[in-house]
Formats: structure tokens, C-alpha cells, sequence
């Protein structure tokens, strides 16, 4: 219990407490220890990246030595990754190498697509699910409405007003007065609350109260 | 129109309508574009991983610069990859939690500067009725205080309370609806991308810009 | 009205792909968010530097590259010293075929008016080492050179030497740069962000820590007619509109649906 829990209990108090404090202290040793903190962080966490492709290939493994669905594709998933980190390091990264071009024409591609799904899906939920059910509703409606409009160029055209009375305000005008006069107070009290919020996070994370970042088990 | 003899381009559009098919319906080529994408990105991240920081972070200081003490941090680094062997695991929290502590510590009064002190000092705004500016800021400094109050849970939205709770929720609505506003662009963008794509680099289409 | 999805799913193709062979053409006017991170950088010299952090992968790419693009040319036009980092990983691999066409087409060199150091790993630690140590974060570009080789980095050494931070996010790490490099060190910061962030970040505007925003592919447009050079962003904006307009009168629609329902039911 003692190396498995409160080892790592009091390691996160004496690191927190320390970097909360050095915030407050301009003397060199601060300095030096804030700066060995940040350079050992960035060299925990490389090696920590090696995580991150254990798990891939030991994922895709069991699955072709187990012959799960759909198996085949984890060969595939196996062998572009392969590809990639031997042409990556025999090529190099430069535009126009192998590496490249199947970040660019593969990868882009493909994420680029399944992401672009979205429009499709935000299309069908406007004309199926944005309903003014009630009268704050109507005003979210007609705010993004606006907000919209007044983000296209195709707004200034539209706001067909201006032709009696020039002085008027356009859907550019009136977007931008809802971008930064009610959306923007709204946000901030968001903010401030977030900001509260993250501070009491990280005094729970710094005395133990807060233990999921450490897992389960004992 | 002039269709590219670029082999990648080829198979960037290959893969492209393989996504959309799914629109129609979930199929193999979809299947193969999911597990490809996963595979291209693992090769990625492991050869930008080696070249842009195990080598120039790891490698050069502790056997060119002799900087050895650099050997702990990356024993703790490696005691994290543990976190899969459930018997060891507990091994990894060493790590964590030297990360996790420090940089909880490190945020606290950071995040106070950045999002409560700058944010609540941005509010304390000039007020008059003479200007439109001045009028703006009433409006913003009523609007903080109303969804300050909406949120604030731990008493009853009733009376005078309750009303600032009510105006509060009219801010956010008009809020969340700027939000949604500009996130109608931001879905459009993408598929917006993709149709370049296969216009200009595919079919070489010159479009006018 | 019952409209099969597919048929909703046809006319947004539509509204997005006619629009190129038939376009508009309609002025793309700046806004004050967008104006100010163009004057600050039109304000720069040949020896002031500037840190362009392209913090997005490819999910977001449409949106943000052209304002990467633009960006980067507007520096490079002006003769300013870009330095170009990314705190995604997938970030170097989107951005490096930006760099080597604008670096071809201005008569650029690698290394000497601009630098390309990568990624690297850490987030919010790397931020802070390099407002402290630029070269120690950094210890060589993304194509292997060592950075205290490189002559643009000679004189550039920590946060004493940037003249403005830009990062061009789909994420909220322009916070990061809010949080440990602005606000601790005091160096002027500028975002780019997707359209869906953009409404979030109107009270760092109005507070002053970000000189300004480039929200969206509106943004990205905008910055494009600012430099003079109409490319993908102003292009994408001709499909916006039709699109835009697709989907209002998709809402309208389901709207009016939705109340005539409501009578008759109420009237039944």
C-alpha cells in the first residue's frame, strides 16, 4: 500500500505544492528547479509515448492471431504502418517523398473525409431536430440565424433594408454586436466559472482527493 | 478539365469517395479507409517521435552532451509503458504522478491570472448611457453577472435572484446560438475542402478564386 | 413534410459544389478581429520574429491551413523572421507542403528567413521551455539541422526575442499559449481557430490578451483579401453561401412543419 498509494499520493502534494509556490518566488533556484521540472516532463513523457504503439500493434496482433472479425484489416493496418516508418526513415519527410504523400494523400484524405461527414449530419439535424420548442428556443434560433447570415458575404446583399435606410445595420453588423456584446458576456461568465472550476480540480488532484488520474486497482 | 496522372492524388480520391460511401451505408472499402488512416498514423507519429524528440531530446543531450541525469526522467517515462502489464502497473503512477502533481501546481495560478483576474478586470468596463460603448458595457457587465447568477446552484432561483437567473439564461441562449452559428461554417468548411480537392488537384478544374 | 436524408444530403453536395463553376464573387470585408493581427504584423521588421504555431491535425485542416497559408505568406512578403512549431503531432506533416510552395514562390530559404522546427512532445512544457530556451527545446528543425547551426536563429534565444505568437488551433490550446507564454513572459499573442471555438474566444479579445483572432474559413478569407492573394480560403467562402443558405432554409422548413403540426393537433 505504502509504494502502490501513498508513495504516489505524497509525490503528487510535493510536486504540486512546489510548482504552485515557485509561480510566486523570482529567485534563480526557483527557476532552476521549474526549468529541470519542465525538461524532465518532456522526457517522461516521450518515453511514455511509447505506450501509444504498444498498444496499436499488440491490439491488431491478438486480433490476427486470434482471427477475430474482420481480421484481414489489421494486416493491413499493420503493414501501411510499417511502410510508413521504413520509407520515413530511409526517404525522410521531406514534400514529395513516399512518407509524405501518403500522410498527404492518404491520411489527410481519409480524416479530412470522415470529418467532413459532419456537413451532411448538421444538414439532416437542421431540418429534422432544430425546432423552436419554446420562446428562449426561438431566440437561439434566431441568433445563429443572424450569426450566420452575417458570416457569409452573401449577407450584405440580403440585408435588403439598407436600400430604404443605408445607415442601417447589416447582418454583418448586427452578427458582430452578438458576437461581442451578449455571446461574449456569456462566455466570459462560462470562463470564470471554468477557470474556478479547473483550480479546484487541481487542489483536489494536489491533496488526494481527486485519485483518478492514478487508475484503478489498489 | 484535365484528370491528374498523379498515382497519390488517384488514391487520395480513392480513398475520399471510400469515406463517403458511408453515407449510403457502412462497406468494406470504408472498413479498409478506417484501418489504413489508423495504420499511416501510428508509422507517423513513431518516425516523427524518433526524429523530432527521442533523438534531438534524448539521444544527443545524454550521449553527446553527457547530460545523464536525463536517464531518471526516462526510466520513469519507460516505468509508465508498465501501465499494460496489470501486475506492474502500479509502477506507472511514479510517473503520473510527478506530471500530473506538478503540472496541477503549475496551473492554479495560471489559470487564475488567465481566466478569472484578466476576465473579471476586462469586465470592470466604463458604464454610461451617453455612447453606444458605454451602453455595450452595461449590457456586458449585466450579461456576466446574470449568468453568474444562473450558475450559481447553491440557492434558490426565486425572486430577485431568480429573475437574474432567468436574464441569464436569455444571454446564454443567445450565446449558444452564436455558437451554433458559427459552427454551421465549420462543418461546411470541411466537406467545402474536399470538393477542392477532387475539383482542382483531380479533375483539374481551374476554378476562379 | 417526411424528406429521406439522402435526398437532404444531395442538395447540400449540391450547395456546396455548384457554387465554384457559377461564383459570386462577392466582397469578403475584414473584420476589426481580423484587421488588427494584419496590421500588427504589417507593423513588423526584417528583425522582428514570429512564432506561427500550426496546433491542428487534418480533421480541421480545411478551416485552418489557408490561414496558415496566409499567414506565413504575409510574414514572408514582409521579410519577418518565421519560426513555424506545432504542438500536434500530426501538425509538421499538414504544414511542410505550405512551407516548401510559399517558400519557392517568395525565393525563400530554409534556415535563413525562416525556420521549420516541428513538433515536440509536451504541450504546455514545451511552451514554457521555449519562452525560456528556444534552442534547448528545439535542439534540431524538423529536417535534422541543428538549430544553433541555423542562421535565423543566431540571435533568437527566448521570449526577449519573439515579436508575436500565433497559434492556429482546432482545439483549445490557444490557451496554452495564453496561460505560459502571455500572460507570465508578456509576449503578444494572435489565434487562429475553426469556426466552432471562435464565438469562445471573443472575451480574450476584448480583454487584450489576444491582439486578435482569425475565426473560421471566414477569417481565413478575410486575411486573403487583406495580403491580396485570393486562394482556398476565398474560394470556399463562394460554397458558404449557398450552403449556408441551404441549411437556413432547412430550419425554416422543418420549422414551419413543426408549428403546422402543432395547429392541427391543437385544432384536432
Amino acid at each position: 500500500m505504502l509504494w502502490k498509494k501513498q508513495i504516489p499520493l505524497a509525490i503528487t502534494f510535493i510536486m504540486g505544492v512546489i510548482l504552485g509556490i515557485q509561480y510566486f518566488v523570482p529567485h534563480r533556484i526557483s527557476d532552476n528547479l521549474f526549468n529541470t521540472y519542465v525538461d524532465w516532463g518532456i522526457v517522461i513523457g516521450i518515453f511514455g509515448g511509447i505506450l501509444a504503439f504498444i498498444s496499436f500493434y499488440r491490439v491488431h496482433y491478438m486480433r490476427i492471431k486470434k482471427k477475430a472479425p474482420a481480421w484481414p484489416y489489421s494486416v493491413v493496418a499493420i503493414g501501411v504502418s510499417l511502410v510508413m516508418i521504413l520509407f520515413g526513415f530511409i526517404q525522410g519527410k521531406e514534400t514529395g517523398t513516399v512518407f509524405s504523400n501518403m500522410y498527404f494523400y492518404v491520411l489527410v484524405s481519409i480524416e479530412g473525409t470522415m470529418f467532413s461527414l459532419l456537413a451532411f449530419y448538421i444538414s439532416s439535424a437542421a431540418y429534422r431536430a432544430f425546432r423552436a420548442r419554446s420562446v428562449q428556443a426561438t431566440a437561439l434560433l434566431i441568433a445563429a440565424v443572424i450569426v450566420m447570415l452575417g458570416r457569409i458575404p452573401l449577407g450584405e446583399p440580403l440585408s435588403v433594408w439598407k436600400l430604404i435606410w443605408p445607415a442601417a445595420p447589416s447582418f454583418a453588423d448586427i452578427a458582430n454586436w452578438i458576437l461581442n456584446v451578449p455571446n461574449m458576456a456569456a462566455k466570459r461568465a462560462m470562463l470564470l466559472g471554468i477557470g474556478l472550476g479547473m483550480m479546484m480540480l487541481s487542489l483536489k488532484i494536489i491533496l488526494g482527493i481527486e485519485r483518478s488520474y492514478m487508475g484503478s486497482g489498489d | 478539365m484535365h484528370i491528374t496522372s498523379n498515382p497519390w492524388i488517384w488514391i487520395g480520391v480513392f480513398f475520399t469517395f471510400s469515406v463517403l460511401s458511408f453515407l449510403y451505408k457502412d462497406n468494406p472499402f470504408y472498413k479498409l479507409a478506417e484501418h489504413v488512416t489508423v495504420g499511416v498514423s501510428i508509422g507517423y507519429f513513431i518516425v516523427i517521435w524518433w526524429t523530432n524528440t527521442v533523438y534531438p531530446r534524448f539521444i544527443i543531450p545524454v550521449f553527446e552532451n553527457h547530460h545523464f541525469i536525463l536517464i531518471i526522467p526516462a526510466i520513469l517515462g519507460l516505468m509508465m509503458v508498465l501501465r499494460i502489464v496489470p501486475k506492474w502497473s502500479w509502477l506507472s503512477r511514479y510517473a503520473i504522478c510527478f506530471t500530473v502533481g506538478g503540472g496541477a501546481g503549475m496551473g492554479i495560478p495560471r489559470s487564475m491570472q488567465t481566466s478569472v483576474l484578466r476576465q473579471l478586470q476586462a469586465t470592470m468596463l466604463p458604464l454610461n448611457l451617453s455612447t453606444t460603448a458605454g451602453i455595450n458595457n452595461i449590457i456586458i457587465f449585466i450579461g456576466v453577472l446574470a449568468v453568474l447568477i444562473y450558475f450559481f446552484f447553491s440557492k434558490e432561483h426565486k425572486g430577485v435572484f431568480g429573475g437574474a437567473a432567468k436574464l441569464g439564461i436569455w444571454f446564454l441562449m443567445v450565446g449558444f446560438g452564436a455558437t451554433f452559428g458559427y459552427t454551421v461554417m465549420a462543418r461546411l468548411s470541411l466537406f467545402i475542402g474536399r470538393v477542392l480537392f477532387v475539383l482542382q488537384d483531380f479533375l483539374g478544374i481551374k476554378l476562379a478564386g | 413534410m417526411k424528406i429521406d436524408r439522402r435526398v437532404i444530403y444531395l442538395i447540400i453536395a449540391l450547395a456546396m459544389i455548384l457554387p465554384f463553376f457559377f461564383p459570386m464573387g462577392l466582397p469578403i470585408p475584414a473584420t476589426k478581429e481580423v484587421k488588427s493581427v494584419y496590421n500588427y504584423i504589417e507593423g513588423l521588421t526584417s528583425n522582428d520574429v514570429v512564432i506561427i504555431s500550426a496546433d491542428f491535425d487534418p480533421s480541421v485542416s480545411p478551416e485552418l491551413l489557408p490561414m496558415f497559408d496566409a499567414m506565413f505568406r504575409h510574414c514572408l512578403r514582409k521579410g519577418v523572421k518565421v519560426l513555424v512549431t506545432s504542438q500536434m503531432v500530426q501538425g509538421p506533416g499538414l504544414v511542410e507542403p505550405i512551407i516548401h510552395e510559399a517558400a519557392k514562390e517568395y525565393r525563400k530559404t530554409n534556415g535563413v528567413d525562416y525556420a521549420f522546427l516541428g513538433w515536440q512532445y509536451g504541450y504546455s512544457l514545451v511552451v514554457i521551455n521555449m519562452m525560456e530556451n528556444l534552442k534547448q527545446t528545439y535542439p534540431t528543425d524538423y529536417y535534422g539541422t541543428r538549430t544553433d547551426e541555423l542562421p535565423i536563429l543566431r540571435r533568437v534565444n527566448n521570449y526577449e526575442d519573439y515579436d508575436l505568437i500565433t497559434s492556429i488551433t482546432g482545439s483549445s490550446t490557444y490557451m496554452m499559449w495564453l496561460m505560459y507564454a502571455h500572460e507570465p513572459y508578456n509576449v503578444p499573442v494572435a489565434c487562429g481557430v475553426t469556426a466552432v471555438s471562435a464565438a469562445d474566444v471573443y472575451p480574450y479579445i476584448q480583454s487584450g490578451q489576444f491582439i486578435g483572432m482569425l475565426g473560421g474559413l471566414k477569417g481565413a478569407a478575410e486575411y486573403e483579401t487583406l495580403i491580396g492573394e485570393k486562394r482556398m480560403a476565398t474560394m470556399g467562402m463562394e460554397a458558404q453561401n449557398w450552403a449556408h443558405i441551404a441549411i437556413i432554409l432547412f430550419i425554416i422548413i422543418g420549422n414551419i412543419g413543426y408549428i403546422a403540426i402543432g395547429r392541427k393537433k391543437r385544432g384536432a
